[in-house]
């Protein structure tokens, strides 16, 4: 779905900051980010830009068994994770690199899902509230509404303290707007008048299927259709991504119900390893899409700013180093215990899964040295 | 009825054998439906943290009123009438789980709970072993299950296959009130996701109710009725079928021994194994269509386990494998008595 009139930009495709009514609403919540702030939005996607190469490197030298880019889409995830706060809980989709990253995340996780050393890869609990990856699509949004649920059950939302009420981000893509769940979360978060955003990355593709198969409107239409405000953004714009989101969580924790926010943005990438965009997409259609790339929007932007070729020099530095280390890494990664199959199956104690652990460890061991 | 109900003792943790004796005891004569009811608001009384959710179960108190009441008690914020979506409902129970509530999710019949399946299967299921433990899933899901009521299609249905089959899940039935009244206590109470299945046709009969008693295991299988010649085991509704038999076969001269397996997920052999050592004869009878089911894999494990006591072959009495038929023809569909003793002499023939 193409931009429309009303699509939220900040800053222009060459990093010009947009001023005039349509941008006054957002800017001050730019304004109110420091230089730290600015360059930390910059490194946040750039690493994960070098981390998505590394990994799909990896994944061809027969490393991982899949890869899932999240190219191109970095502007929309740094920019919506940033705004979350502290005690906000964000719960991702499958390509949500770049959310993983700003929460602190070790992404060697990420790495063990598709290598096929884990199902999880971290606690949320102690990953900034960053949940786990989900692969059935939107199915996330649903524990994310009940999540919010609980929230406002708690009476932690609403108290008119922005740095104590909590509220959700969940992420899903416009293929999953036409899912049950989806539709079924948006219906529960209206009801219950959730504290959370719904964000959608629209990334102009369900694997090979356009978004035009799944709507005849732009999407962050629909949400209006079940009582929440919609609003579209750029999601290649870093700081209209942040701003918008910013405002979204913030009015949700302050009681005001659900938000959705549409990120236009593009899959400059394969949808996995194991996909061919040839086969659907036109090369021209690409190209369009590589010439809005939202980091060299954004480095201009800091240029004329003031940032030197000194700060993007230790950006790229640091990028590397952070690619070799989950390189070295991923290599040192072993095989998980065959006790893992068993042991978190329930929490209690269950006499099948302990029956058949034990019988597994006694014929392994049954093997003796030659194993 | 709620004075006494206070009374009583909560709910002993999962797996453990008694509570504490009781200092006075509290019978009161209930039907299943109240009873589970009555452990609902127990459940309830003891822990803020356990809601209830699912569609019209506030001021109706669901379809057969087995929440009556308890939303004029607890107030909406702790029973929820929830939108009209399965897979939003126990959705959004895995994630009010997550935030640390215990969400009890009342599934209107047997036949819609096919809308929640992947929310059930896939996610709720999985969500403790793809957190590695870190996240405790404590839901409980009832269905009302099963035939004997007359009803149109997709209300009569007994889909408890579908959900043993996945691991992650744990499964019961209890067949009387005092089982029902204590066993969703302790389903509450597991951190575990526990799937309790309501025998629909016992909701109005009456029972004894320990309301100061102590639970079972709720996991644990229990000889209903002693006799030395064939075993007969199943679960929620067929309790009552089985015990009809064993009575007619006693009256020809067959001794039946019955046993209410209690749980189908994980499945408790103890009783079974001991009684078809004492028989050598072992008869499963469902309501569920008979292919790969849990009659079906009770007869292989018991063949497994218990080879050199068998005189017969394991037989299974259960509902056909074709869709559950049209109210007028339940009585055909669904197992008997006489298809039951049928069983029974088929068995004794070997
Ligand atoms: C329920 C379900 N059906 C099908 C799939 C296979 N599948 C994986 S990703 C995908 C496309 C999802 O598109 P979208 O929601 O736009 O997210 P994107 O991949 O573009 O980020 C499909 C069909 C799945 N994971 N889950
Ligand atoms: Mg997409």
């Amino acid at each position: 779905m193409a931009e429309t009139v009303e699509t939220v930009q900040l800053l222009s495709a060459d990093g010009v900051l947009q001023q005039g009514a349509a941008a006054d609403e957002y800017l001050p919540f730019i304004d109110a980010l420091g230089d730290d702030d600015l360059k930390r939005f910059h490194r946040d996607m750039v690493v994960t830009r070098r981390f998505d190469v590394e990994a799909a490197n990896l994944q061809r030298q027969g490393q991982l068994g899949l890869w899932v880019p999240s190219m191109g889409q970095e502007a929309a995830q740094v920019g919506s994770a940033h705004a979350a706060r502290d005690q906000d809980h964000l719960f991702p989709a499958y390509r949500e690199h770049a959310v993983a990253m700003v929460r602190g995340v070790d992404v060697l996780g990420i790495i063990g899902l598709l290598r096929g050393t884990t199902h999880g890869g971290w606690n949320p609990a102690e990953s900034k509230n960053f949940h786990l990856y989900t692969l059935v699509i939107a199915s996330q949004t649903l524990h994310a509404t009940g999540y919010a649920m609980g929230i406002a059950l708690d009476g932690l939302h609403a108290t008119g303290d922005p740095l104590v009420d909590e509220a959700v981000i969940v992420y899903f893509g416009d293929g999953s707007m036409s899912q049950g769940d989806l539709n079924e979360a948006l219906v529960f978060a209206a009801s219950y008048q959730t504290p959370q955003v719904f964000f959608l990355q629209n990334n102009h593709w369900a694997i090979s299927v356009p978004v035009s198969v799944q709507s005849r409107i732009p999407l962050y239409q629909r949400s209006a259709g079940f009582g929440i405000p919609g609003i579209q953004v750029d999601g290649n714009d870093v700081l209209a991504s942040f701003a918008v989101t910013r405002q979204g969580l913030d009015a949700a924790r302050a009681g005001a119900g659900p938000r959705f926010i549409e990120a236009l943005t593009y899959r400059i990438g394969a949808h996995t390893s194991s996909d061919d965009p040839t086969k659907y997409r036109t090369d021209a259609e690409l190209q369009r899409w590589v010439a809005k790339d939202p980091i060299i929007r954004f480095e201009k932007y800091l240029r004329t700013r003031g940032e030197g070729d000194a700060f993007f020099a230790d950006v790229a530095v640091e990028a590397e180093d952070f690619a070799s280390d989950i390189r070295r890494r991923t290599l040192e990664l072993g095989t998980p215990s065959t006790d893992k199959m068993f042991d978190h199956v329930y929490s209690e104690p269950h006499p099948v899964t302990s029956a058949q652990k034990a019988w597994l460890a006694d014929y392994e061991s049954s093997f003796g040295d030659d194993q | 009825m709620s004075d006494t109900v206070t009374r009583a003792e909560p709910a002993a943790p999962t797996g453990s054998a008694t509570a504490p004796a009781p200092t006075e005891s509290a019978i009161a004569q209930m039907p299943l439906a109240k009873a589970v009811n009555a452990g609902l608001r127990q459940a309830m009384a003891n822990d803020p943290r356990v809601l209830l959710m699912g569609e019209d179960i506030g001021p109706l108190g669901g379809v057969f009123r087995v929440t009556e009441g308890l939303q004029a008690e607890f107030g909406p914020r702790r029973v929820l009438d929830t939108p009209l979506a399965e897979s939003g409902i126990v959705g959004t129970a895995i994630g009010l789980a997550m935030r640390g509530y215990r969400p009890v999710c009342e599934i209107q019949f047997d036949g819609f709970i096919f809308p929640g399946f992947d929310q059930i299967t896939s996610q709720l299921a999985k969500m403790t072993n793809r957190h590695e433990g870190q996240v405790q899933m404590p839901v409980v899901i009832r269905v009302p299950y099963g035939g004997h009521i007359g009803a149109v299609e997709h209300h009569q249905e007994s889909p408890e296959a579908y959900f043993a089959h996945t691991p992650g899940l744990r499964l019961v039935s209890p067949s009387t009130p005092n089982d029902a009244f204590w066993m969703i206590q302790e389903a509450i109470a597991s951190n575990d996701p526990v799937m309790f299945f309501e025998p629909k046709s016992r909701y109005w009969h009456k029972g004894p109710v320990d309301l100061s008693g102590s639970a079972a295991p709720l996991h644990s299988s229990r000889v209903v009725r002693t006799g030395t010649e064939v075993t007969l085991v199943g679960h929620g509704a067929m309790v009552t079928v089985m015990l009809q038999a064993a009575e007619l076969a006693a009256a020809e001269g067959t001794s039946v021994e019955v046993i209410d397996l209690r749980s189908l997920s994980p499945i408790d052999y103890g009783p079974i194994v001991a009684s078809v050592q004492k028989t050598g004869r072992l008869i499963v009878a469902s309501e569920a269509p008979g292919f790969v089911s849990v009659s079906s894999e009770i007869a292989a494990t018991v063949t497994e386990m218990a080879f050199y006591s068998l005189e017969a072959p394991v037989l299974r009495v259960t509902g056909f494998d074709a869709p559950f038929p049209a109210a007028k023809l339940e009585t055909v569909y669904l197992p008997d008595a006489d298809r039951i003793l049928e069983a029974v002499d088929r068995s004794m023939a070997y």
